[in-house]
């Protein structure tokens, strides 16, 4: 099709359209009132329906028409939204987000959004609130729309509870397909040996009399799997396609049309369901905190990534022939020469730091989601919570925010679900019933931090230690002596959680040190503080860059190697007398403490590496946080700027090494991964 | 069905071995490699294949064949399979073959000192020539590399 050309303008511009009313109804549903929000969700809809239609996405077209119906009355004040109308819309989001994301991985993007056209529509129609009105379990009678009644409605809920599962089908039978009421009756034939059929549409009388067109949908409750049911429908000859989706509580509120409402009508004190559902109460109190309009968009223009990861290649190449010259330059000793290679190192830096920069995103695409999720946590965990975002304008290397999303979701979630406490333990305590979650971003040196800080209950030590010892992560002798902080790192050892009930969200004990693993993959570091009774904080502290560092090369023996620059405390010679041997181990007295000394030639088995008596040591001072050693290195051969490789796949799990880079002889030099050498 | 592939063909000893030549990136001679601490005997270092780091091996050392001194014919052959790169170290490479898939026979227990797992079959070329296939995947299985790690520990 020649459409495709412009498909990938189409899902770069849909996500962001997506994102835009994702956020604008976060913020609606803060300041209900303000119909300059409404307008903007209602422009970005109505241009993601106008793109969608033009490229041939009907289902996509279809739903976003729908929810301009829904806004365009929201804009004409003639519909006030309560929360009914917003997890309407919020739902119809997430359909156009899957929809998106099918046609990104090559599918055609359809789906069937008749069950959340349906709800759409009775907004747009009012039905909901008549219904509610009139308080009567009646069901609608829209066209394609299939609605329960109360007591069906109830009847589906129960099943879920009894475990049994709950689908909406939608079968379509073929064209050629003449018995069609025959057809439908072996339908239903074979899902009725299985399970129970709820309701149909249309009714069962109308299919028998043959006044259908083909399709047909109908809620099924059934033990079976839901392969299972699709294979039952499949089985029956002529089907054109029978597709069977799940449903869970939230959607069966979704569908209950007349149920949201009725509750709203009768006040807040009956709806318990409502309740949990924050920014509805909280919002006069936190409109304030919506942000202005957003900035002027700058003049940019989509490079694909794969060119500037080609044009980051490309540099490092030069990078490593400008070291090349500098030290051919140096050995022939011409003025001239010298002088053009120190103009080239000059202009070179720049470029290094153009392309480094061209790589950096704002952290902002990350961050973006968050608001939702923590509206869809809190929903979920009946808990009221706020999530109070700065400096989502910090910016990092693209591929460091790629991987930063998933660890942030988990220390988020594990926030809302561990850290903040229900509502009314909060209470007890004398805190504000919303849990405020913190995530902060902000630059330190050539670092960027970011912060997940909860105003929860902390990490109660005894409790963790407790688990920890259970679990036999530590012993109870070493727990006695751990510090508060070694405590806290406790619950990044693996197969560790502390939750007493398992959550759907988190406390399986697989996530805290997954996020470990992932932050230091990407060369970071992670750290809590925590405070019993005031709130926890996970601080997670990144490099700006995962391609260029700097780093000092050394010798041992006749091996070169490079130490990172940014876990160097110092370099220093010393007399080997200064080295004393304890327990076995060499030590040294530096600057009023005593650190291991390590010798880099034997810890590394360099061949034919040995160390001279007396006279003295070149060791080079590491840090790992608060912890310090000394490596004893035969040379100090200079510092440089070193492209970061990988030793390849085959390799990747080397012993004290996080990777390699190209000398300027062409040869390979080991990186020392320091934090390996300091237990 | 009879099918024909190509082989590049090099030697081991007295052997002739033979890899399909679309999982061969390249042939390069001998050249420094940087020696990568506590990874198991057989793996020489890393080599710079035009700024990428790839790691080499020795054929024979893997093969657990006695390990000679490199010599001018000595060559490595740079291998891609899916994302994984690894030099192999062989005693010389220097011949691309078409091979009859039909003349492909299971291996037998041990050819030449080398297992029979790490072998695809052996092809028969011509009229007394015996080449050996390898199945590189196995020759290239990590899980082994790792498990060798653990020994040493």
């Amino acid at each position: 099709m020649e459409l495709n050309q412009y498909l990938s303008m189409f899902i770069d511009e849909s996500t962001e359209h997506l994102q835009a009313i994702n956020e604008k109804l976060l913020e609606l549903e803060q300041s209900p009132d303000n119909l300059d929000i409404v307008n903007v969700v209602f422009r970005s809809a109505h241009t993601l329906k106008g793109m969608a239609a033009t490229m041939g996405f009907e289902d996509l077209a279809s739903l976003t028409h729908q929810m301009e119906n829904v806004l365009d009355l929201v804009r004409g004040s003639k519909l006030s939204v309560d929360s009914f109308v917003f997890d309407g819309l919020f739902k119809s989001t997430d359909a156009l987000e899957s929809m998106l994301s099918d046609i990104i991985n090559g599918g055609t993007g359809q789906a069937d959004v008749s069950a959340i056209v349906a709800v759409l529509k009775s907004i747009v129609s009012g039905e909901y609130k008549e219904a509610a009105a009139a308080a009567a379990p009646k069901a609608s009678t829209g066209e394609d729309a299939v609605t329960l009644d109360q007591f069906q409605l109830s009847v589906l809920e129960q099943s879920l509870d009894s475990d049994f599962n709950v689908y909406f089908i939608r079968t379509e039978l073929t064209e050629e397909c003449v018995l069609r009421a025959a057809r439908a009756y072996m339908v239903f034939r074979q899902l009725e040996d299985n399970g129970e059929i709820i309701k149909s549409f249309p009714s069962v009388e109308e299919i028998e009399q043959d006044k259908f067109d083909r399709a047909f949908s109908l809620y099924y409750v059934s033990k079976q799997p839901q392969e299972t049911i699709v294979h039952l429908i499949e089985d029956v000859s002529e089907i054109r396609s029978a597709t069977v989706t799940p449903l869970d509580h939230d959607s069966l509120k979704l569908i209950a049309v007349p149920s949201p409402a009725a509750a709203e009508t009768a006040a807040a004190s009956a709806a318990p369901v409502v309740s949990v559902d924050q920014p509805a109460s909280a919002a006069p109190a936190k409109a304030a905190a919506a942000p202005a309009v957003h900035a002027v968009a700058n003049r940019t223009i989509r490079v694909d990534l794969d060119r500037l990861d080609h044009l980051m290649n490309l540099f490092s190449e030069l990078l490593i022939d400008r070291v090349r010259l500098e030290q051919l330059a140096s050995e022939i000793r011409r003025s001239d020469l010298t002088e053009t290679v120190e103009h080239m190192s000059r202009v070179s830096s720049d470029l290094q730091n153009i392309v480094l920069n061209l790589r950096m995103v704002p952290i902002d695409t990350v961050f973006n989601r968050f608001p939702r999720m923590i509206r869809d946590v809190a929903k979920t965990l009946g808990k009221k919570l706020e999530l109070v975002i700065s400096g989502a304008e910090t910016e990092l290397d693209r591929t460091v925010v790629d991987e930063i999303g998933d660890p942030l979701v988990h220390l988020l979630r594990n926030s809302a679900d561990h850290g903040i406490e229900t509502i009314e333990n909060r209470r007890k305590a004398g805190k504000d019933e919303t849990g405020v979650i913190q995530l902060r971003a902000y630059h330190s040196g050539n670092h960027v931090i970011i912060e997940v800080s909860d105003d929860g209950a902390g990490i109660n030590r005894a409790k963790t230690l407790a688990a920890a010892i259970k679990k036999g992560v530590v012993t109870e002798e070493a727990a006695e002596r751990m510090s508060d902080e070694e405590v806290y790192r406790l619950l990044f050892a693996s197969g560790f959680s502390t939750a007493d009930k398992i959550s759907d969200l988190s406390g399986r004990g697989v996530g805290l040190d997954v996020v470990k693993t992932k932050i230091e993959s990407l060369g970071g570091q992670i750290h809590i503080s925590s405070k019993e009774g005031v709130g926890t904080t996970f601080s997670v502290n990144l490099p700006l860059t995962l391609s260029i560092i700097g780093a000092m090369l050394i010798a041992v023996g006749s091996e070169k190697y490079a130490i990172p620059l940014n876990s160097i405390v110092e370099t220093a010679a010393v007399e080997v007398s200064k080295i004393r041997r304890v327990h076995g181990r060499d030590h040294l007295d530096y600057r009023g403490s005593v650190i291991p000394v390590i010798d880099l030639g034997k810890i590394l088995e360099v061949p034919g590496y040995g160390l001279e008596d007396g006279g003295e040591r070149n060791l080079v001072i590491i840090r790992k946080r608060e912890k310090l050693a000394a490596l004893i290195v035969s040379d100090f051969v200079g510092q440089q700027e070193i492209v970061l490789k990988n030793l390849g796949k085959y390799l990747n799990k080397a012993f004290a090494v996080s990777g390699a880079t190209i000398l300027g002889d062409g040869q390979v030099a080991l990186i020392i991964n320091p934090n390996a050498l300091i237990k | 069905m009879s099918e024909e592939i190509k082989v590049i063909v090099f030697k081991l000893g007295a052997e002739e071995y033979g890899v399909e030549v679309e999982k061969v990136e390249t042939i390069e001679r001998i050249q420094h490699l940087t020696r990568v601490p506590k990874t198991p005997p057989f793996i020489k270092g890393v080599m710079n294949l035009r700024g990428v780091v790839v790691p080499v091996l020795d054929l024979r050392g893997r093969f657990n064949l006695e390990e000679t001194a490199y010599t001018d014919a000595s060559r490595i052959i740079i291998i891609a399979i899916e994302d994984l790169k690894v030099g192999m170290i062989v005693d010389s490479a220097d011949d691309v073959i078409d091979v009859d898939t039909d003349t492909i026979s299971d291996p037998p227990e041990i050819v030449g000192g080398v297992k029979a797992k790490y072998l695809r079959g052996v092809a028969r070329v011509g009229e007394d020539r015996l080449l050996i296939l390898l199945n590189l995947k196995e020759v290239l299985n990590k899980g082994e590399l790792i498990q060798l790690e653990e020994l040493e520990e």
